[in-house]
């Protein structure tokens, strides 16, 4: 207990050391926990839609022109041995109100944990998550649902949505299945599965960005803590000298991390909460809009996520703290009790650095070579960016050296050589301000990169001024024939869905017209693309389909009513679903029940909305029945712009957290520097020009560091682009570099650096001479 | 006259309150001159040198190098004057760990911008040093690096050298050796020397002595 108390009194003595000490582990523990909050909440509301709308998983049958299905033909569809359960969905109070037949839902389809329907048959009850407003004479059941969703008895379903019809009805999938009625057709289920496994990739870049944060901020406790254990080596040498063994001096060491981490754990997982409270709206924007995902946009607390938080702190302290514990337990009783230059690397750590380093860019050519899948990409991402942190000190190292060589006067060279002598002690702020500057330089140019093809393809697929979506196929016709003499073309937008490859695709039929000639995305086609197309000999294949199948041009693929080569691949960004294209004739003909109820209307842009009114007034349709190309752009934009919100968050919070692991590293090493600087000053430099030097140093620093991230992010990017996104979402895209992005990134972290400075740099300009004159004091 | 205080005060503060450290110091140096500046831990001696090199700046009284008042001079005046006229020697060294041993001997020379090779070189021979141009300081003896930083301060050839407890770090044998050395050197450039030391041994080579004595010279 002693020793304890003798130790501990370092951090009274040191609260700015302590302080730092304890942020760095808060906000390393924030970052990663914020975003494990986010996972496992986005997760839970996956499981609840799972189970609410199990419904969803089964095959449907639904009449061809989407109109209810009277209970007459349901009563027919029973009688012919269909085995299928009739379901009513409408929007009751704001609330989607689904009716469900307990009796005749299959159990594939039963929402779990809704509880035992067949209590409440009949009864006012509805089933919603907790704390949902219902209204008035209806009783809420608390039920693991997600928000905005209700389940309730058909009888009480039909009830309150005014006698509505049956909206589709459910299909066991092991019954068989007799001959089907004209009107009817059978929808194909959705497979749960391709959503969870999209958004894998997304929450698997969540948790990427998570563990870059929390290894930025384990550098901050890294230095904090070896700074703690170097100024307290002659403590430690007298704490053994008089008796206390290393076992117990580790062991009372070890307490007081532990007892540190707990805090700093806490302290960490209360803001990760805030993190993530306020960063799951976006992401909850974010899946509905790229992958139709639905997630509750607040933040329920999880006693698991709260332990594994708080192990996270513990364990990424003991990690930070490995080093200098092993230094203590090894540490010899006569050992020097002289504090040692703070993590000074010798030249035999620098070669070791440089040696891991080079292995680890080594293993990123090989993984880039020969590695395929979103392990390999997030491997080869993990081994470059620690490989070029490693190698980081090293170059910095070799430059001032050259730069020493080269310069010209006394001071310069001085300069150069105290910058040498000062990267040891702020190798780590530096590799964590390199891995922050590289994943903003990485990320940016991959959103960017998006945006410009996203931007550019956007124009191409949406080359039609106009879009129709009729409500059946008689007033599809009628629209038509009405629109003849007023448009340039009325393009059919007809689309069926067919297994394809093992999964489900979507088939577009298109008319043989200039605006697909002319205008559609193509990555590689074969000569005469459009006319095999139109001549019904051959399928143009979304790039999806075409990457993850591993097709090539000429490979045939096998639709309904027999097998085409594929004459083209295009572009189809945000697209999860394989699909192909062919001619309008061959759709019909192969999916003679295809609903043909969408078109495209060319027409003079500054006809377009009078035209669209006109539409709309003639034949009573909805606002969005009739919708312009700048609408759906604007609309596609929004929410590729709220996609990348999440990831801008994270990139502004790990460049925070960067700038304040150099921050703590310029704070801590000031104390240090002034028997370096002390005897220049009494050699004739004025504390204002040393702090000039000082100051300049920084920024030198980051602008060298921010000329190696430029680099780094550059491959990152590639590496997000060419590799991550390929085997996470289907498609590659092209680079582009943003020049002008980087500038004002540089600004940013020369801004970082100053504001890092600033306060170290101001009280050596203002020491007091009594201060500098310490060092030279023979007490000292 | 090459250094002249003249009722020089300084008092700092403790957390027991003010503690006067100098007071009332008068004290001439002639130029050629050596000086040791003797006297108890705590009596001032080291206080009063910093005044002397413009380190720091008295409360009251006058400072005077070669003419020039720095008592209160601006932070700019008195680095002008470390640079120029005044040469430093302390107990702990004070090498710049970052240069060689070349680098180091020259550093002061060329910040003053009189920078000399071949004196350079004569201060390196005479100090032994010849062979050790390219080591760093933590790779020499105390010793060696007490003789580079005697070359250091020598090598602008300054008009004052102060000397705070140069040999103190030092063996006996080893101290005398360095002390004579830097006698001889000093001599060589016509520059006045004060050196502080506890001891009255060091002090009897010196040219005069004076004692203090809580703040006072006795």
């Amino acid at each position: 207990m002693t020793g304890l108390l003798a130790l501990l009194s370092h951090w009274r003595r040191h609260p700015v050391q302590l302080a730092m000490l304890l942020l760095g582990l808060s906000l390393a523990t924030a970052l990663w926990s914020g975003v494990q909050a986010i996972n496992a909440e986005a997760r839970a509301s996956y499981d609840r839609a799972a189970n609410a709308l199990g419904q969803d998983r089964l095959d449907r049958l639904v009449r061809r022109d989407g109109a209810p299905i009277p209970i007459a033909t349901y009563a027919e569809l029973r009688r012919a041995g269909w085995q299928a359960s009739p379901v009513i969905e409408g929007t009751y109070s704001g609330l989607r109100l689904i009716g469900i037949d307990p009796v005749t839902l299959p159990e594939q389809g039963r929402p779990v944990d809704v509880g035992n329907l067949g209590d409440v048959i009949g009864t006012d009850t509805v089933f919603a998550a907790e704390g949902t407003a219902v209204p008035d004479g209806l009783t809420l059941q608390p039920a693991d649902l997600p928000t905005g969703i209700a389940v309730t008895d058909i009888a009480v379903a039909q009830r309150l949505l005014g006698g509505a019809g049956i909206s589709h009805l459910v299909l066991d999938p092991d019954a068989a299945r007799p001959a089907l009625p004209d009107t009817l057709v059978v929808q194909t289920a959705q497979n749960g599965t391709d959503i969870a496994r999209l958004t894998d990739s997304f929450h698997l870049n969540l948790t990427a960005f998570g563990l870059l944060a929390f290894a930025v901020g384990l550098f901050i406790v890294h230095s904090a803590i070896g700074l703690a254990f170097e100024q307290r080596r002659a403590v430690f040498r007298t704490l053994r000298a008089l008796g206390l063994s290393a076992r117990a001096l580790t062991g009372v060491l070890l307490a007081e991390l532990l007892a540190l981490a707990i805090i700093g754990g806490l302290a960490g997982t209360a803001m990760g909460y805030g993190v993530a409270a306020a960063l799951l709206p976006d992401v909850a924007a974010t899946l509905r809009g790229l992958y139709g995902a639905e997630v509750a946009g607040t933040l329920a607390f999880r006693p698991g996520w709260w332990a594994a938080g708080m192990g996270i702190a513990v364990a990424g302290t003991l990690v930070a703290a490995g080093q200098s514990l092993w230094r203590v337990w090894t540490m010899p009783l006569l050992a020097p009790a002289q504090p040692r230059a703070w993590a000074r690397a010798s030249a035999r750590s620098l070669r070791w650095q440089a040696g891991l380093g080079v292995a680890l860019m080594m293993a990123t050519v090989i993984l880039g070579l020969g590695g395929t899948g979103l392990f390999a990409g997030f491997a080869m991402l993990a081994s470059l960016l620690m490989g070029a942190a490693l190698l980081l000190p090293v170059l910095l190292t070799a430059f001032t050296a050259f730069a020493q060589g080269r310069a010209a006067g006394v001071l310069p060279q001085w300069f150069w050589a105290d910058t040498r002598q000062q990267l040891p002690g702020l190798s780590l702020a530096l590799m964590a301000l390199l891995l922050a500057l590289a994943a903003n330089v990485g990320v940016g140019t991959m959103v960017a990169s998006f945006r410009l093809t996203f931007t550019g393809w956007l124009d191409q697929r949406l080359a039609s001024e106009l879009y129709l979506t009729a409500q059946d196929e008689a007033q599809a016709a009628r629209i038509v024939m009405w629109l003849a003499p007023r448009t340039d073309a009325v393009l059919p937008i007809w689309q069926a869905d067919t297994p394809l490859l093992g999964q489900r695709a979507e088939v577009y039929g298109v008319a043989d017209h200039p605006t697909y000639r002319d205008n559609w995305p193509m990555i590689d086609a074969l000569p005469g693309v459009w006319d095999a197309v139109a001549a019904g000999q051959g399928v143009l294949a979304n790039e999806q389909l075409y990457r993850r199948a591993g097709l090539r041009l000429g490979d045939t693929v096998t639709l309904p009513g027999g097998a085409l080569p594929i004459v083209g691949v295009y572009s189809d960004y945000g697209n999860p679903n394989p699909q192909v294209l062919i001619s309008t004739d061959q759709l019909v003909a192969r999916f003679p029940d295809v609903p043909r109820l969408r078109y495209g209307l060319r027409v003079t842009p500054d006809k377009a909305a009078k035209l669209a009114a006109d539409l709309r007034a003639t034949f009573d349709l909805p606002v969005d029945a009739v919708v312009d190309n700048a609408s759906i752009k604007a609309l596609s934009l929004r929410i590729f712009e709220r996609t990348f919100a999440v990831t801008a968050a994270l990139n502004v919070l790990t460049l925070g957290v960067a700038g304040l692991a150099m921050f703590a590293s310029l704070l801590t090493l000031s104390g240090m520097r002034l028997p370096q600087l002390a005897p220049v000053w009494a050699m004739g430099l004025t504390r204002r020009q040393l702090a000039g030097l000082e100051f300049a140093r920084t920024l030198l620093l980051a602008a060298l560091t921010m000329l190696a991230a430029l680099p780094l992010g550059l491959g990152l990017a590639w590496v997000l682009l060419a590799v991550v996104n390929v085997a996470a979402f289907g498609w590659r895209l092209p680079m582009h570099v943003f020049p002008g992005d980087w500038l004002h990134l540089a600004g940013l972290s020369l801004l970082a650096a100053a504001m890092a400075a600033v306060i170290p740099v101001r009280r050596l300009a203002r020491m007091a001479p009594t201060d500098l004159l310490r060092v030279f004091a023979h007490e000292r | 006259m090459l250094l002249t205080l003249r009722s020089v005060t300084k008092t700092y503060p403790t957390s027991e309150g003010p503690l006067k450290v100098l007071d009332g110091v008068d004290l001439t140096l002639e130029p050629g001159q050596t000086l040791a500046l003797t006297g108890e831990s705590g009596s001032g001696k080291s206080t009063l040198l910093h005044l002397a090199a413009g380190l720091d700046t008295a409360d009251a009284g006058s400072v005077a190098v070669a003419g020039q008042d720095v008592a209160q001079a601006s932070d700019a005046v008195r680095a002008r004057l470390r640079r120029g006229t005044v040469g430093l020697v302390f107990q702990q060294f004070n090498l710049i760990p970052s240069l060689d041993v070349a680098a180091n001997l020259s550093f002061q020379a060329r910040l003053a911008g009189r920078h000399n090779p071949a004196w350079t070189q004569e201060l390196a021979d005479a100090l032994g040093l010849s062979a050790l141009l390219t080591r760093y300081p933590e790779q020499l003896s105390g010793g060696q690096q007490q003789r580079v930083a005697i070359g250091r301060t020598l090598a602008p050839k300054p008009r004052l050298v102060l000397a705070d407890e140069p040999t103190g770090n030092l063996d006996e044998a080893t101290g005398d050796a360095v002390l004579a050395l830097m006698l001889r050197l000093v001599a060589q450039t016509g520059a006045g020397l004060l050196m502080v030391t506890h001891s009255p041994r060091l002090a009897d080579k010196l040219d005069a002595r004076v004692h203090l004595t809580a703040g006072r010279i006795a």
